[in-house]
């Protein structure tokens, strides 16, 4: 419809938004029997991830076709923009219901149910023995002798200062060298491009090994699991939906040094790079709030 | 998918249209996504209505007549969630993807294609959610808010019900980030943001509520699911969380959310009442202050829904006093409102009925509202059906009122017919007198002590319920005038002008009725005299 609006585009009809929606759909219900205790929702489930990615590689095909073809003005461009930037935004107060969860544990709930404040009757009469101490080694139900618990204890927690600060490192320098592969860019340099955003690339995947590393340690000599009490489940949620978010930014970041090699992008027109650069900084500054509120403090 | 090869043949369409099940499918069109939203709002009010009737039907008499209580709260539960995540929300959107694009003077909404996604969710959301009343365990019955640890008991209904709101939310997100990309960055030349009609404006200050909250809300059922099926102990003291940790994220996320179903109500109300009282709004630019102070302020109110829970009395203070505040600018648009009609030349056809009551039903439930921020008030008023009174007060002749005015004033834009005055005044007139008679009783029943969610009551609490139960049914058969008048419409009917309503100003009243399938083609330049008002 391009040529009847001379000052605007809008997209012919497209099957994709249907096909998401499907792909979702069909994850959403394999992930729920999944959980319901049947096998066959894995099967399920397995469908809608293939359907996932065949929706975002043929989506941004499409859109990717559009862009090279010249379909796009400025006014598309900065829709796209405005559109990333709100995406991250809500990205950011997704994390933020996590913090959230995690500031209320270690401020209010861990110290009322030690019986700080007006809730000394309940540590009195449910867990007199029980400690408040962060991070929370044993939770409230295992103080009593003799009872059960439902939760793992720990025995350890990782050190800030020692896997985490390296990850720090690395996540601060692919910072850096994706900056320095978009100074590249613009400068039309491809080789610079090429080679800073495979620095990136490899940092990124670095510290996701790194952090798979930390896990297993985790799990197999700390005693820190998922089902820890409090501390495990702050920490695994927040670590773990943050390494979903960098292994997702590492992904795009691969599909973007891969169009860069095949010599998409221009030094003036190159949203797609951009956009996934935001949310690499993105997972960046989430890393950071980690390293310092879940880590160290 | 190629622009190219399909206008090879079609230069000689001026406004060719898509056809056939692929032109809804697979649309890229403001006003068929807009439609679908409106049709499926329609559509769900009545299944959500349904359920209500249910409700009202079990609660005609003490006792148990029709259904068992775990099927009762499931009717609350989901009546409710159906409701705000199926009808009125969708309806706002719809509306504001029908005018959005024609108020600002562009061809469509920025992002076309994820318009369409945000829409197709909608269907399939709510087929998760439903289909949770055939399951073992039934359907959700702990309350649309999900409170731990009671939602944790529903059985094999739990993991859709939290993959429903999940998916509902990524709904609203892509809804939301296409508005706010479509008004900065659509609008037509000279169309500055002080110039812009007040529901566009209500809208993008909703599109931020929506962006802010929908991910917290997707946190909160998150921790739900983990606590359930991964061992975590987010919401169990037993494991150093805390039940009421959820009702704190819950409502940081619910209580934005009854602005981002107010808002738009107030951006129709807006458009309206200038609109037949012939007179240009009365201090534009407060309104727009006013709106985004409480869109500001609703992020520090939330927990005023739980001042029963327990919470230090420092907070019980602070969230009381911040709850009060937001009466001052609400009360500005009140008065803004009042103040557009002072001296106006007004008529009363069917929107501008709805739109005056309105005015007036809504700040009942504003008032009951106030009452329940004192927190040693509310006390005593807390989970009885006086808050069942106050938030469908401001929901039903508020939110829903404003929507149908909204209906009744664009149907004629929409359709190119007008629709039929008389039947639209016999559904006002009908809903307004049912509408109170169906909720105003239930101011009663709570203070007097009947509590909400429980399907049995005192004897004493008796003849208010028949009155509201009566109300509720007649209430509900009205609605059905509403699909006739605009199936009426959409048939037929004498054709309507441009301008269709003689005080109505602004770019959507340069276009014809109906409009151009793309609005403007080219950009249209805004002056003083075509903005709004």
């Amino acid at each position: 419809m391009s040529e009847s609006h001379s000052a605007y585009f809008i997209p012919e009809p497209s099957r994709w938004p249907i096909v998401g929606t499907l792909a979702l759909f069909v994850s959403f219900i394999g992930g729920a029997i999944m959980l319901n205790g049947s096998g066959f929702g894995t099967f399920i489930l397995g469908l809608g991830a293939g359907a996932i990615i065949y929706l975002f590689s043929g989506w941004f095909s499409d859109v990717i076709c559009e862009s090279i073809r010249g379909s796009y003005n400025r006014q598309v461009d900065t829709s796209f923009r405005w559109g990333m930037s709100w995406f991250i935004f809500s990205e950011v107060m997704f994390f933020a219901a996590f913090f959230g969860a995690l500031f209320y544990a270690r401020i209010y709930s861990v110290p009322w149910i030690g019986g700080e404040g007006a809730k000394l009757p309940t540590h009195e009469f449910l867990w007199p023995m029980f400690e408040a101490i962060w991070p929370l080694m044993t939770t409230p139900d295992a103080t009593i002798e003799g009872g059960t618990t439902a939760y793992n204890q720990i025995k350890e927690v990782i050190p800030a200062w020692g896997v985490p600060a390296v990850n720090t490192l690395i996540l601060l320098s692919s910072g850096v060298t994706v900056t320095l592969a978009h100074w590249s860019l613009k400068k039309n340099n491809r080789k610079g491009l090429c080679w800073w955003l495979f620095a990136t690339v490899v940092l990124g995947f670095l510290f996701v090994t790194l952090q798979a590393t930390e896990y297993a340690h985790a799990y197999h000599e700390l005693g820190l699991k998922l089902s820890s009490g409090i501390y495990g489940s702050t920490f695994f949620m927040l670590t773990g939906f943050h390494g979903f978010h960098v292994t997702m930014g590492a992904t795009m970041l691969t599909v973007i040094l891969a169009r860069s090699i095949k010599g998409h992008f221009t030094h003036e027109n190159h949203f797609a790079f951009e956009a996934v650069a935001w949310y690499w900084h993105f997972v960046d500054v989430v890393w950071l709030g980690l390293f310092i509120f879940v880590y160290w403090l | 998918m190629s622009e190219a090869v399909i206008h090879n043949g079609h230069h000689d369409h001026h406004d060719h249209k898509p056809y056939g099940i692929g032109r809804w499918l697979f649309s890229t069109n403001h006003k068929d996504i807009g439609t679908m939203y409106l049709v499926f709002a329609l559509i769900m009010f009545f299944v959500g209505g349904a359920m209500a009737m249910v409700i009202r039907a079990e609660l005609f008499q003490p006792g148990l007549q029709f259904v068992n209580p775990l099927f009762f709260n499931s009717m609350t539960t989901i009546h409710a969630l159906v409701m705000i995540f199926g009808a009125v929300m969708p309806a706002g959107v719809g509306l504001a993807n029908w005018m959005i694009p024609m108020m600002i003077g562009s061809p469509d909404m920025a992002l076309p294609r994820l318009n369409n996604m945000s829409f197709w969710i909608l269907p399939f959301a709510f087929t998760l959610l439903l289909s949770t009343f055939f399951m073992p365990g039934g359907a959700p019955a702990g309350g649309w808010t999900m409170y731990p640890p009671l939602v944790l008991q529903l059985g094999d209904g739990f993991p859709f019900l939290i993959f429903a709101i999940h998916f509902l939310g990524i709904s609203s997100i892509l809804g939301a980030i296409n508005i706010i990309a479509t008004v900065f960055n659509m609008r037509a030349p000279g169309m500055t943001f002080m110039k812009l009609p007040l529901f566009v404006w209500t809208w993008i200050i909703t599109a931020f509520l929506l962006i802010a909250t929908m991910p917290v809300l997707a946190g909160s059922v998150t921790m739900l699911l983990t606590d359930k099926f991964f061992g975590t102990s987010f919401f169990s003291a037993a494991g150093g969380g805390d039940p009421v940790m959820f009702q704190h994220v819950f409502w940081f996320f619910g209580h934005p959310e009854v602005y981002i179903l107010i808002l738009p109500a107030f951006g129709i109300v807006s458009q309206i009442i200038p609109a037949f009282a012939r007179k240009p709004l009365f201090g534009y630019e407060s309104m727009v202050y006013a709106t985004a102070s409480i869109a500001f302020l609703s992020f520090f109110v939330w927990a005023h829904h739980m001042f029963t829970v327990g919470m230090p009395l420092t907070g019980e203070l602070f969230f009381m006093y911040a709850t009060m505040s937001i009466a001052v600018p609400t009360g500005v648009k009140i008065f803004n409102w009042v103040a557009t009609m002072w001296k106006g030349s007004m008529t009363f056809e069917t929107p501008m009925l709805f739109a005056v009551s309105f005015v007036v039903l809504f700040s009942i439930g504003g008032f009951t509202g106030l009452m329940m921020g004192i927190t040693p008030v509310d006390f005593q008023y807390h989970d009885t059906y006086f808050i069942v009174a106050h938030f469908h007060y401001v929901l039903v002749p508020g939110a829903i009122f404003a929507l149908m005015a909204g209906v009744y004033f664009w149907l004629p834009k929409w359709t190119g017919h007008m629709y039929d005055e008389r039947l639209g005044k016999i559904h006002f007139w009908l809903s307004a007198i049912f509408v109170n008679m169906l909720f105003f009783p239930q101011h009663f029943l709570g203070l007097a002590g009947m509590p909400r969610r429980i399907p049995d009551y005192n004897v004493q609490f008796t003849e208010w319920n028949m009155v509201s139960s009566i109300g509720g049914f007649a209430f509900g058969l009205s609605q059905l005038i509403l699909v006739w008048v605009v199936i009426k419409c959409v048939r037929g009917g004498q054709k309507a002008t441009d301008q269709v309503w003689e005080g109505a100003h602004g770019l959507e009243w340069t276009l014809p009725s109906p409009p151009p399938f793309h609005s403007f083609t080219t950009p249209p330049q805004v002056t003083d005299a075509t903005a709004h008002s």
